[in-house]
């Protein structure tokens, strides 16, 4: 239990709260996938990592890569097609990432990062740095024939790899359970790679934090991946086109009754802390996010320039003489 | 200068980048204890280690996703992708990843990676194994495109494309793999977009790739005794385009033509003869002339195979009609 994890979690869901706000007012153009609900994965994994541990996170991916200390302003003005988005304007959303911070990018492809994630731990194997790479992605991507292309090779090449399956019950618009043939999607699967079967609760911050430790110190000792499938609900639709009515009401009431940011103040207030203390850490939050939104609404648009910079590595996409 | 096959040209450019820099890695199916299912791989296991050189499972996404992630993280991989047929099992790794996460991410992150795979027909393989795809990479932005055709371009484009900082396909022409040629002693880096003038002529250009060059400087031989003097260019990398030595060869001459293994739809020669269409229209003296592999699959049987992608004959036969 502890305060940071808190601040973090709230800080998230401000944000995401926020991007909501703006799509509404289409200051977000194109689709986004937003993580409400989902914080306590995020928190807690990132919290658990060292400063140079690699995230790689997919299309719902703005608390991931907020997590490894991205600013806020950064990435609301990349959702807003700002030049001081964190990503110039070029990636949005699905692309969001912040590789000063180690969060390697978001990957809107599904099942593409987990075989990426591969070569991040090959780097720290051959280097011996002991660094982890941490791969999210949803219940979905279990289904897809990169899952079992990255698991077998990560375990067969014993590489620092940590996979974190978000399960929140959904595939786009499709309950998990109706397209998997097994009941766990990642768990279930585990052991066809000699993994161990991990289920944990997703909405439990302290949970999901000890989880990432035992995962992360394992795979420093150069003892292999673990596959951890973390339970949470997604407490919006899939995307920003998506009212998710295709969700039972009661369902979505058993879940709202056990959401991971309200649930973790509660335990935080029990153990003795202060309801100043995270009321003060609540009004930063707060402050924090409105600062962003007005420094992205007043970022410059981006310069038509940017086109055609930065496919090459000499910052061109100069392709003939 | 030490004769070399052009298989043997692959490993001693593996080899020779791995000496020079720690952070060149190699992966892919059979690399490694088997050598390479063409042979071009012998060796490197034994020299560099099962840390550097690793055997890989068949998952193509895998091996071309650890490229990538590698990259990314510091080393500067080579992923072997066995067929080139094969890259359509993991095209989203070359075309939607690697080759659009350097732009997407405003530039923060670099790709240095080569993809070495065996393309195109001659081996009696049939459509899955024998399709010439280079056109598929030269049209992805964000990927370079280069295409051998000799024992020395294999060292050194390949040096050069392991030390270039983006994202490089290496084509190399397996039916050139037993091919001896000579290739420069020592340290031997070429330059990636430069093409080669291989022969001087007066009466006509012809472009080709990889295993093409050779037919078409045959082909400029037969011609010559026959009266018909032909330029021939080996394009050697389709990305970047050396377009100032295509042009300028075709301008000097006034007629040009390509031989092309990939077939006829959106072909390379397609790309060259809109350029010169546009940029050199009023210099040329007749229709630019294409001769590709015919829009179909690739068939098995040996005379279907010969008869489908551009022989010696072809060219002869093609440039002597149309240059009469």
């Amino acid at each position: 239990m502890n305060v940071a994890l808190y601040e973090l979690m709230y800080r998230l869901r401000v944000f995401e709260k926020r991007a909501y706000d703006l799509f509404l007012q289409n200051l977000v153009k194109g689709t986004s996938h937003l993580a409400l609900g989902q914080e306590a994965v995020a928190a807690g994994f990132a919290s658990a990592m060292r400063h140079d541990d690699w995230t790689f996170c997919t299309y719902r991916g703005h608390d991931h890569t907020l997590a490894r200390g991205a600013s806020m302003t950064g990435c609301m003005a990349e959702l807003l097609g700002r030049a001081n988005g964190v990503l110039t304007g070029k990636g949005g959303s699905m692309h969001l990432g912040a590789a000063d911070k180690h969060a390697m990018g978001s990957y809107a492809i599904v099942g593409a990062h987990m075989c990426i994630a591969l070569g991040a731990g090959w780097t720290a194997q051959y280097k011996a740095t002991q660094q982890v790479a941490v791969c999210f992605f949803g219940d979905g991507t279990t289904n897809i024939g990169a899952f079992h292309e990255a698991l077998n090779m990560a375990a067969v090449w014993k590489l620092p790899v940590v996979f974190v399956c978000e399960n929140n019950m959904y595939m786009e618009y499709t309950p998990i359970g109706s397209v998997t043939a097994v009941k766990r999607p990642a768990a279930d699967r585990a052991a066809a790679y000699g993994l161990e079967a991990i289920v944990i609760d997703g909405n439990d911050a302290d949970a999901c934090y000890s989880t990432a430790l035992t995962a992360y110190e394992r795979a420093r000792r150069g003892e292999g991946p673990s596959l951890i499938e973390a339970l949470t609900y997604r407490q919006g639709g899939h995307s920003r086109a998506d009212p998710a009515k295709y969700r039972p009401d009661a369902e979505v009431e058993a879940w709202m009754k056990r959401d991971p940011v309200p649930a973790y103040r509660a335990r935080l207030l029990a153990g003795g802390v202060e309801d100043s203390a995270l009321a003060a850490i609540e009004a930063a939050a707060q402050a924090e996010i409105d600062a962003a939104t007005e420094a992205a609404k007043n970022g410059p648009l981006p310069s038509l320039d940017e086109i055609e910079k930065d496919t090459w590595a000499d910052g061109t996409s100069t392709w003939r003489n | 200068m030490a004769e070399l096959t052009y298989r043997d040209a692959v490993a001693a450019a593996i080899a020779q980048e791995m000496e020079r820099d720690e952070n060149v890695v190699f992966l892919g199916e059979d690399i490694g204890g088997a050598g390479g299912v063409f042979k071009a791989t012998v060796g490197l296991l034994e020299r560099f280690g099962p840390t550097r050189v690793r055997d890989t499972p068949i998952s193509e996404m895998a091996i071309l996703g650890a490229a990538m992630g590698a990259a990314m993280t510091g080393l500067r991989p080579i992923a072997e992708i066995m067929f080139s047929d094969f890259l359509a099992v993991c095209w989203d790794m070359p075309a939607n990843q690697m080759a659009k996460t350097r732009y997407m991410s405003g530039g923060q992150i670099t790709l240095p990676l080569v993809v070495r795979t065996a393309n195109g027909g001659g081996l009696r393989f049939g459509a899955q194994h024998s399709q010439a795809v280079e056109n598929w990479a030269m049209a992805v932005p964000g990927l370079k495109v280069v295409a051998p055709s000799s024992a020395a371009d294999v060292k050194g484009l390949l040096a050069a494309a392991i030390r270039d900082p983006d994202p490089v396909i290496f084509f190399e022409a397996k039916e050139l793999y037993p091919l001896k040629g000579e290739v420069p002693d020592g340290e031997h880096v070429d330059r990636l977009g430069t093409a080669k003038v291989l022969r001087a002529g007066k009466d006509c250009t012809i472009l080709a790739l990889a295993a093409m060059v050779s037919r078409a400087l045959e082909a400029a031989e037969r011609l010559a005794r026959e009266g018909i003097d032909a330029t021939v260019v080996d394009i050697r990398s389709l990305v970047p385009l050396d377009t100032q030595t295509i042009l300028r060869e075709t301008i000097a001459t006034g007629r040009l033509y390509t031989v092309e293994e990939n077939p006829r739809l959106c072909g390379w020669g397609a790309e060259i003869a809109s350029i010169v269409a546009e940029e050199a229209f009023w210099d040329l003296d007749a229709p630019i002339v294409r001769i590709t592999t015919p829009h179909a699959p690739l068939p098995a049987a040996d005379v279907l195979e010969d008869g489908a992608r551009p022989s010696v004959e072809r060219i002869v036969n093609t440039v002597r009609t149309t240059l009469g």
